[in-house]
């Protein structure tokens, strides 16, 4: 075998590691470590003199294992590995070890121990840096046709970004019609826009276009494959029918929760928001005075969300109304009034110029309705009022669907604790899922206006439209294999396998596993049930992490 | 006319400018991506952490910085301006003024022995002038290209034609005084603004004392105060004797939803403000905060949950009001007067630092920029698009994403990035 010469590089992270550990001690050790040949400490290994450093180290140094010891692998490794390979090193030869994020951030009062602690992990990657083997990477085709779940404003939106640049798309929507939550919206803030013509004029963009094929009453059944191939299958009533696509990009909206039980909720004369568009757009709206209710049903203990809509919704039904009728009452019991960005806050302040009262609750004290009047402690006047109304209209915050949670199980994506589509990163990843070839936008994601809606299914096509550009996506070696000779075929790893990607097939030697190498994440959920140790972890290898159980043993 | 281009042209290097980018050249799209600075990263490397994770703000840009330098299809044009633009959508020719760094970036490996020879001290803008720096300098540490540029209104040599001491410690012979600013004709099909924000200058308001009282601060000053790579190397330490501050006010709304300044709502100071407080507790869990606000607007994924956690884990008050005034007491603290909603009473807590919640404007240089291009601006300067088409400007083939269009926070410029790269993708494949 080829003499292995481990590189070391020691991250201070401007001090967010350099301040709490001793990092001159690092360096020490880890020269003393079997196979270094050379250790560097930087301030900053991630800027782009210290990668040239590690680059200068592979061809002068000879290196042929990198280990850096630094923040977190979480957002750094791709570019480390990244950087070996300029270098002419196989990326799987780099080791991350991870000093910042579990030792100095954790340990920031403890600096002598937690060195110590350092050490070992600085230990444990070299040691397995040593057995590390060099893994290619394979590309697989991707299919360029979009699959758009949603037939809302959001999902009309995407799919003729993506068909103007060339794409086929499918289009899945559950009900009858396209337009989603904008058929049950009657005027649109701030621009005062009728929703139905903004939903008439993109159905009949979608429909002139050829490169749209448009499924109505249809609802996903099953999904398999990954990024580049996917089968869909869908379902429209007894009919089913498979769609073979390369991306998904799920659009399904939210739904408004029903206050049913909340201030005489009664759908006559104690209605909701949505039901107040439905009277504005028969123009059957007679009464004098109403009060509007914000925050039914969100920012309490169940709910502790705002739904972001529901403040702009008020003002426009609220300016709606007075503009009807200038002689009508409106009040509007509020905690916070979210009006952000340039448009809102003048919104906000023609509704107060119109007339339209504003009332400033506490959940400490909630409205009551009762005998047709409302009773609310106003914290601005600091009393109680009572407002006699003909009519009170509630607004309750949007949720996630009913059946979001099913279609995410079908999708393998996350959703968060309100059962909305959980991104992949919150600040940097805001329309895409961890699961390659899927992305998320609109109100599926969170509550958002049109505008929202609009931009983030933009920037869902820009996502999607990347692979399909690209026309193959590289899969990850770092999988599992199946040794044959040892395999049995009981098929534990396919029942234990979360992602569809390990399937018992009748091969020469009887039933064997066989690994979908694009589905595979290297979990290793398989290997770790297989009765047979029939299953590997390529670049997790039992040898591999051994290596690192003595170290860690020395250290305790 | 050069003819039909698939490329585009994207103005400004901060969080929304690279996303862009990152997408179209990601697609396989040739990109032009200009920066008026010496380097890219723009108001995101400014910041310590980031809300609702408290992600370090560095940390998350840094690698999609190294992205943005070393992707095959992105042309980076840092210290440059676009000074001209013809044509339209499919085929505009814009003329891009290229300023002289006077240090050959093939050459200069960032090692700073120029700088620690420079005689010139001025304050550094990065860090919000709470630092000084020499005027051969990096813009900051982890800038890309990591490479040093020279300050041509303070260097001593282009100033008074004397020094050019940089240069005779300079190993690499990278110092370059005979660099001349250059005009680079480039050719694209579209056109991605992404110039970002200008912050209030808070002086104006009188009463809240700003750069009369030492111990008055701007979130963006804080932001740097507390960051590690900061100027006191993350010690929150009060400006005026350097001793760390356990009483800290924020007050919101800062040349905000004020009629004699900016009307609208900055959206994201709610957010910033108690993120900002709650990493004053993980510096020292003595420290309380004041926050003073007129309505919580927290309505993005995790923002309430922010709020309360801040509430019951971080030693933050939330108290609605605007702050009247700030006055100050014989050792420098800040006295924040503020009428309480409930009593309408008058009442003051003193602090030992305030940090006001500044707005987030419309760049300077925007009607400017605005005229170059020939696209329209809001009422208050902003890039104007509309509700239903946010991401399009007045003219085809130009488009708008993050601050430059409204105060947006990081992912929502993220995905207006992504969007406007799938527009001006859709506007080159005509």
């Amino acid at each position: 075998m080829k003499e292995v010469r481990v590189g070391v590089f020691i991250c201070h992270c401007g001090t967010n590691i350099g301040g709490f550990l001793d990092v001159p001690g690092l360096v020490k050790y880890a020269l003393n470590l079997p196979y270094v040949v050379f250790v560097q400490d930087n301030k900053y290994t991630c800027s782009e003199s210290g990668l040239t450093e590690i680059k200068n180290a592979i061809a002068e140094e000879r290196l042929n294992r990198v280990v850096v010891a630094s923040c977190t692998p979480r957002t750094h490794e791709p570019l480390f590995k990244s950087t070996c390979k300029d270098a002419g090193l196989n990326p799987y030869l780099f080791q991350f070890v991870n000093i910042r994020d579990q030792c100095s951030w954790v340990h920031m009062q403890e600096r002598e121990r937690a060195t110590e602690k350092a050490k070992a992990l600085i230990g444990m990657g070299v040691a397995r840096a040593a057995l590390l083997e060099p893994l290619e990477e394979t590309a697989v085709e991707v299919n360029p046709c979009a699959l758009v779940l949603g037939g809302g404003i959001t999902g009309m939106t995407c799919a003729l970004s993506l068909a103007n640049r060339g794409f086929d798309v499918k289009l899945v929507e559950k009900e009858d019609q396209m337009g989603g939550t904008l058929n049950r919206l009657y005027k649109l803030y701030p621009t005062g826009e009728e929703a139905s013509k903004l939903v008439r004029a993109k159905i009949k963009e979608i429909e002139k276009n050829p490169k749209i094929e448009v499924f109505t009453t249809s609802e996903v059944e099953e999904v398999e494959g990954f990024v580049g191939n996917y089968d869909v299958t869908i379902r429209r009533g007894e009919k089913k029918r498979i769609l073979s696509v390369g991306v998904i990009i799920v659009a399904t909206g939210a739904e408004t929760l029903k206050p049913v039980g909340m201030y005489g909720y009664d759908g006559e004369n104690v209605i909701t928001q949505l039901e107040l568009e439905q009277m504005l757009k028969k123009g059957r709206i007679s009464a004098e005075s109403v009060v509007m209710i914000q925050c039914v049903g969100s920012r309490d203990e169940k709910r502790v969300y705002c739904s972001k809509v529901c403040c702009p919704t008020a003002l426009k039904n609220a300016i709606l109304i007075k503009e009807a009728n200038q002689d009508a009452q409106v009040f509007v019991l509020y905690r916070d009034m979210v009006a952000q960005g340039t448009t809102y806050e003048d919104y906000y302040a023609e509704a107060r110029e119109t007339g339209i009262t504003f009332v400033k609750y506490s959940p400490e004290r909630q409205p009551v309705v009762q005998n047709r009047s409302v009773r609310v402690y106003d914290e601005l006047l600091g009393e109680e009022i009572i407002l006699p109304f003909d009519l009170v209209v509630l607004s309750p915050p949007m949720v996630a669907r009913r059946d979001s949670a099913n279609l995410a199980q079908k999708l393998k994506v996350p959703v968060d604790e309100y059962g909305f589509f959980l991104e992949a990163h919150v600040k940097l990843r805001p329309v895409d899922f961890a699961t390659d070839g899927i992305y998320v936008c609109g109100c599926a994601h969170w509550p958002t206006n049109v505008s929202e809606s609009v931009f983030q299914a933009y920037g869902a096509a820009s996502r999607a439209s990347i692979p399909m550009s690209v026309g193959h996506v590289k899969t990850e070696p770092s999988i599992s294999v199946v040794d044959e000779d040892e395999c049995s075929g009981c098929g534990l790893c396919e029942m234990t396998c979360p992602f569809n990607a390990i399937r018992v097939e009748e091969t020469e030697k009887g039933r064997k596993a066989k690994v979908i190498a694009a589905s595979c994440k290297g979990c290793g959920a398989c290997g770790a049930g297989c009765p047979q140790q029939a299953i590997t972890m390529r670049h997790f290898t039992d040898e591999q992490l051994l290596a690192q159980v003595i170290p860690l043993a020395e250290a305790i | 006319m050069a003819g039909k281009s698939e490329a585009v042209l994207v103005i400004g290097g901060g969080i929304a400018g690279i996303q862009a980018a990152l997408d179209l050249g990601d697609m396989g799209i040739k990109v032009h991506l200009v920066e008026k600075k010496p380097a890219i990263g723009g108001r995101m490397a400014q910041l310590d952490k980031t809300f609702p994770t408290n992600d370090c703000s560095i940390c998350i840009l840094a690698p999609k910085l190294a992205d943005c330098f070393r992707h095959p299809n992105i042309a980076l044009h840092t210290l440059s301006e676009v000074k001209e633009v013809t044509g339209q959508i499919g085929d505009f020719l814009v003329r891009l003024r290229r300023n002289a760094r006077f240090v050959d970036e093939e050459k200069c490996v960032n090692c700073g022995d120029c700088a620690a020879k420079c005689p010139v001290k001025v304050p550094d803008e990065f860090d919000m002038g709470l630092r000084r720096r020499e005027a051969i300098y990096p813009y900051y540490l982890q800038g890309v290209p990591s490479v040093m540029a020279i300050d041509r209104e303070h260097c001593l040599y282009l100033t008074r034609d004397v020094c050019r001491i940089c240069e005779r410690f300079c190993t690499r012979e990278a110092i370059d005084f005979e660099q001349k600013d250059t005009d680079v004709m480039v050719n694209v099909g579209a056109i991605i603004i992404a110039t970002g924000f200008d912050l209030y200058d808070p002086s104006g308001i009188l009463q809240y004392g700003y750069k009369r009282y030492r111990n008055v601060i701007t979130s963006l000053e804080y932001e740097r105060l507390i960051c590690a790579s900061g100027p006191t190397g993350g010690h929150l330490v009060r400006p005026s004797d350097n001793k760390p501050a356990e009483k800290i006010a924020f007050v919101q709304c800062v040349g905000s939803r004020d009629f004699k300044n900016n009307r609208y709502c900055s959206s994201v100071c709610c957010m910033h403000a108690t993120k900002e407080a709650m990493l004053a507790y993980e510096h020292d869990p003595r420290v309380k905060s004041y926050i003073f606000y007129m309505d919580l607007r927290a309505a993005g994924k995790g923002f309430q949950e922010y709020i309360a956690r801040g509430e019951r884990d971080y030693n933050i008050s939330y108290i609605r009001g605007r702050a009247a005034k700030i006055t100050e007491d014989h050792d420098e603290n800040p006295i924040v007067w503020y009428e309480e909603a409930e009593s309408s009473k008058t009442n003051k807590i003193a602090v030992e630092l305030a940090v006001l919640a500044t707005s987030l404007m419309p760049r300077s240089d925007a009607v400017d920029l605005s005229e170059i291009l020939g696209v329209e601006l809001d009422e208050y300067n902003f890039f104007k698009t509309d509700p239903l088409s946010p991401l399009d400007t007045t003219r085809p083939g130009i488009f708008a994403c993050g601050c430059c269009r409204e105060p947006t926070d990081i992912p929502e410029s993220v995905a207006q990035a992504s969007g406007a790269a799938a527009r001006a993708a859709e506007a080159v494949s005509r």
